[in-house]
């Protein structure tokens, strides 16, 4: 009884209230994520129908095995986020850590990959509008644009991913000192709704930038 | 305890089959559908959207509140995006004002 009373914070009834007003400001924050990226998503859908022979030929440029890659790691991400959170829900603190360690090593594999492996790769290509663009085919302006968008989307998305990856090593230190129970463990589930809403986004991308362009 | 704790075989088979769903849509791009390529690339990312927003974010179980905020959410994209878009193809419907003509045939030049 005392563990669960030192639990509430003052200004709830009971925990479960607690609990719904926690996850109900991550919901408020991540409708204005939608927001945020619907902005670009609606740019990315209107100059898609004013250039689209060139944004389906950026879209054939991209490497779809490495698209697919990752995101089956994002999603591998995500299954570890939400058996974390289920290991935080029964007190299990050894396999919360492992889970959340789980679930940042992806995280990163997927930046890694992004960054490392795609962006260096187009950059290398030529295919980097403003620094690096040796492209002179036809249409070679609209297609920097394609890439244009395609660097800003998917580096805003990896940005978040960066910005996770720090709230998940917060989680790891907190976890490691014993600060969630089965009563409170909100930071984890909030977390945990951030961290698939960035998936969410992901599975968006994909097809819109590797996929719709057709691929036969 | 709070909140609802889902049983551990549940997210592997939401897992699963959000992995076959991008199988499948990959699988999908590589046939020429013409139009429908972009209909179903869209329709299996909403599909999976709503799996991780119903069993990994936990929608099925959390009340009303939660569940308001997620459909003004979308309620809000698809106003920026009809408009936007009813916008751009509706343009060419009425033609340019003839005084326009020339201002734009110097713009041009």
């Amino acid at each position: 009884m005392h563990s669960s009373t030192a639990a509430l914070a003052e200004q709830f009834d009971d925990l479960e209230q607690q609990h719904e007003a926690s996850s109900f400001g991550m919901w408020i924050f991540l409708a204005t994520e939608v927001m945020f990226f619907g902005g670009l998503f609606t740019a990315y859908i209107l100059f898609r129908n004013f250039y689209l022979p060139a944004f389906e030929a950026g879209s054939r440029i991209l490497d779809v095995k490495i698209g697919a890659a990752n995101t089956a790691i994002l999603l591998c991400s995500s299954l570890t986020m939400a058996l974390a959170v289920r290991a935080a829900q029964l007190g299990k603190k050894a396999a919360l850590i492992s889970f959340l360690l789980l679930t940042l090593l992806l995280g990163l594999t997927f930046v890694g990959i992004k960054l490392g492996l795609e962006w260096r790769h187009d950059y290398l290509e030529g295919f980097a509008p403003g620094v690096n663009w040796t492209f002179t085919g036809p249409d070679s302006r609209h297609l920097e644009l394609f890439f244009c968008f395609y660097f800003f989307l998917t580096g805003v998305h990896a940005l978040h991913m960066v910005i996770g990856a720090g709230i998940l090593t917060v989680l790891i230190i907190m976890a490691a000192r014993g600060r969630f129970s089965p009563q409170r463990y909100n930071a984890v589930e909030v977390s945990g709704l951030y961290w698939h809403f960035v998936d969410i986004v992901w599975i968006f991308l994909y097809p819109l930038l590797y996929l719709i362009g057709g691929r036969y | 305890m709070v909140g609802h704790v889902v049983h551990k075989k549940l997210y592997i088979l939401v897992f699963a089959a959000l992995l076959g769903l991008t199988a499948l849509t990959t699988g999908v791009a590589f046939i020429d559908l013409g139009k429908w390529n972009t209909v179903v690339a869209l329709a299996i990312a909403v599909c999976k959207a709503s799996l991780v927003v119903l069993f990994f974010m936990h929608l099925r179980w959390s009340s009303g509140l939660m569940r308001m905020v997620l459909l003004a959410a979308f309620v809000w994209f698809a106003i920026l995006v009809t408009l936007t878009l009813c916008d751009e193809f509706t343009r060419q419907w009425t033609p340019v004002p003839s005084s326009w003509q020339a201002q734009i045939q110097q713009d041009v030049r």
